[in-house]
């Protein structure tokens, strides 16, 4: 039951059976650890300031000076990569953080309780799930004006009922077991046993779905950031650095918008094969 | 089919029919009342920061009755919605319902050229990797790893470096006029579109037609000496084809929504470029009408599937999905 209400893409698994202590899962784990380092103490490391413009090595090719190049302002390419790992890792673990919390108190209190209150909360995930993510974060910045904060705040809730769902099966199964009348009998609160009891029970799965959504929100908000309508414009961010280096690509200087691009996909595939993994020997330990 | 389970399906398009109407007036009406959860009052919002005089001010309440209750607007605004009528855009200073007509086209265009692509190349992949197995498995995966991780604008900028400006193959930008112009422009948006649910596809198509190899009748079929291109497409494909249309609702609400980024990279004027334009211009009976447009094909999309399911696959009965991967 609880294996199989897990979201997720399915056919990893095979991948990882077949080559043991996978090098492919290693050098994921490696991305991962690079882009959180970057994030952590990027600001400290760039070789250069990230919005220094210098027009004289602008659309430069690499050089000692720069080591990947320089994009049409004449900011270092490297730099902007580094710093921008931050702003592009924040947005998708705000999102993260939301929904799981979110998501689990949605969850616990439907299964928990049952009834209308059930059918009411799991009507309204629904009703969230004709939203996709990204037209809800556009529908807010229509609102709200361009920035992280909305977006994220969109995006968060649209990951709610994914959390929400897995989390509301997961609870209805774990309510079955005799620990739970056990405790009940012995005249703890509902709320002591949910929070106590059971969502130590349930962490782990929930926590896995959590790593897979934490791919798509990067994905989502990068997306974003490439509309122009993610982070402010002289924040270094990958997603915006994408849409800079839009017109460079037109005229033939391709580096600038090429390599944050190699950045995303490196990093989502990473965080995708990481948390596959995790929700596959969670599962498995589960059964 | 009997005449009871006649009128059981009937009963159950109906009862779907009347859950989407109302999905579709509870999303109306948060699309409706988002415009009035903005910050500033609706006049300002209207004039997006511009200041006016009094008489403008008053002749744009008038316009868009803001002097009315609130019910009354949306009651208003829905009636008009139902005819067709999304107010008149801000910026474009037309019809918005004629800005869409004049660039649905285009984006159907592209979705339908992006969503042959992935149900071609998807299944085909899927296919290859359950049958074949081994070496060419592990290579669809690899790939179809790569495609799931990167995000449709990723891939129009590198196939616009690529094969647009650096090869010169395709144009750039533009959607082109006349019908073969169209499908040469936007052959490249239609890969870059595509990219993310090939992915996707395969590895769904994979997972269930590896499930149906799996099952007793394909052995039975093979013993009894059916040629194995007769047991892959009448035993195995048709069992997996439920499971590949559940996916069909996700599929189709991705493309609408990918279109903004991929159409906005080339710069295509479909339904996306005009969503991600009037959201930056705060253009909001565009952007309320995009949206809902968005919503509906979403949702009409997913109640198609719904009723085409049981007629596919007898052993579903009606309303319950096998759960979408």
């Amino acid at each position: 039951m609880t294996a199989a209400t897990l979201t997720r893409r399915p056919g990893l698994a095979k991948l990882r059976a077949a080559s043991g202590r996978s090098p492919l899962h290693l050098a994921c784990l490696v991305v991962v650890g690079l882009v959180v380092l970057a994030a952590l103490v990027g600001p400290w490391i760039t070789p250069h300031d990230p919005n220094s413009a210098e027009l004289g090595s602008a659309l430069a090719g690499p050089s000692g000076e720069h080591l990947l190049g320089a994009d049409v302002a004449g900011r270092d390419t490297l730099s902007r990569l580094i710093a921008g790992a931050r702003t592009s890792l924040l947005g998708p673990l705000g999102v993260v953080v939301f929904s799981t919390v979110a998501g689990i108190a949605v969850g616990m209190v439907a299964a928990w309780r049952g009834g209308w209150v059930d059918s009411l909360l799991s009507r309204s995930t629904e009703l969230v799930f004709a939203f996709p993510g990204v037209l809800l974060a556009i529908l807010v910045i229509a609102m709200y004006g361009e920035g992280l904060i909305a977006p994220v705040a969109a995006l968060g809730v649209a990951y709610v009922p994914y959390v929400s769902r897995l989390t509301r099966s997961l609870v209805l199964a774990e309510r079955a077991r005799p620990y739970v009348s056990a405790y009940q009998v012995q005249g703890h609160s509902a709320l002591q046993i949910c929070l106590r009891h059971i969502l130590p029970n349930i962490a782990p799965v929930v926590l896995a779905q959590s790593a897979v959504n934490f791919g798509y929100a990067l994905m989502d908000l990068a997306g974003l950031s490439f509309l122009g309508l993610g982070v402010p414009p002289l924040t270094p961010d990958w997603g915006r650095m994408v849409f800079d280096g839009q017109t460079a690509v037109q005229y033939g200087y391709p580096l600038s918008a090429i390599l944050p691009c190699v950045l995303v996909v490196l990093t989502v595939v990473a965080f995708n094969v990481v948390g596959e993994r995790w929700a596959d020997r969670v599962a498995r330990r589960d059964k | 089919m009997s005449v009871a389970s006649l009128l059981g399906f009937g009963r159950f398009a109906l009862r779907r029919l009347v859950e989407m109407v109302f999905t579709l007036l509870v999303a109306s009406f948060a699309v409706f009342g988002a415009m009035y959860l903005a910050p500033g009052s609706p006049a300002s919002f209207l004039l997006s920061g511009r200041s006016a005089s009094p008489q403008a001010l008053a002749a744009i309440n008038a316009r868009y009755h803001l002097d009315d209750p609130f019910a009354l607007r949306y009651v208003r605004w829905l009636g008009d919605v139902v005819q067709g009528d999304f107010g008149r855009s801000l910026t474009y200073r037309t019809d918005v319902s004629r800005l869409l007509a004049d660039r649905l086209p285009t984006t159907l265009m592209l979705v339908g050229m992006a969503l042959v692509v992935v149900v071609v190349v998807g299944l085909l992949l899927g296919r290859v990797a359950a049958v074949r197995g081994g070496a060419v498995d592990s290579a669809v995966l690899v790939a179809t790893t790569l495609a799931i991780g990167t995000p449709s604008f990723v891939a129009a900028v590198l196939l616009q470096g690529l094969f647009a400006v650096q090869l010169g193959w395709f144009p750039s930008s533009g959607a082109g006029d006349g019908f073969w112009d169209m499908v040469f422009h936007l052959t490249l948006p239609a890969v870059a579109l595509a990219l993310y649910l090939i992915g996707l596809l395969a590895r769904v198509t994979r997972t269930a037609m590896l499930e149906a190899l799996d099952s007793e009748h394909v052995t039975v079929a093979r013993s009894r000496g059916v040629p194995e291109r007769l047991v892959i497409r009448r035993h195995v494909l048709r069992n997996s084809l439920g499971t590949l249309l559940t996916t069909g609702g996700l599929i189709v609400s991705t493309l609408l929504v990918c279109t903004v980024l991929v159409e906005t990279a080339f710069s295509i004027g479909g339904i996306g470029q005009l969503l991600e334009l009037s959201t930056s211009t705060k253009d909001f009976p565009t952007v309320q009408a995009v949206s809902l447009l968005i919503v509906g094909i979403f949702m009409a999309v997913n109640l198609l599937v719904d009723l085409v399911l049981p007629l596919v696959d007898p052993r579903i009965t009606l309303g319950t999905r096998s759960a979408a991967a």
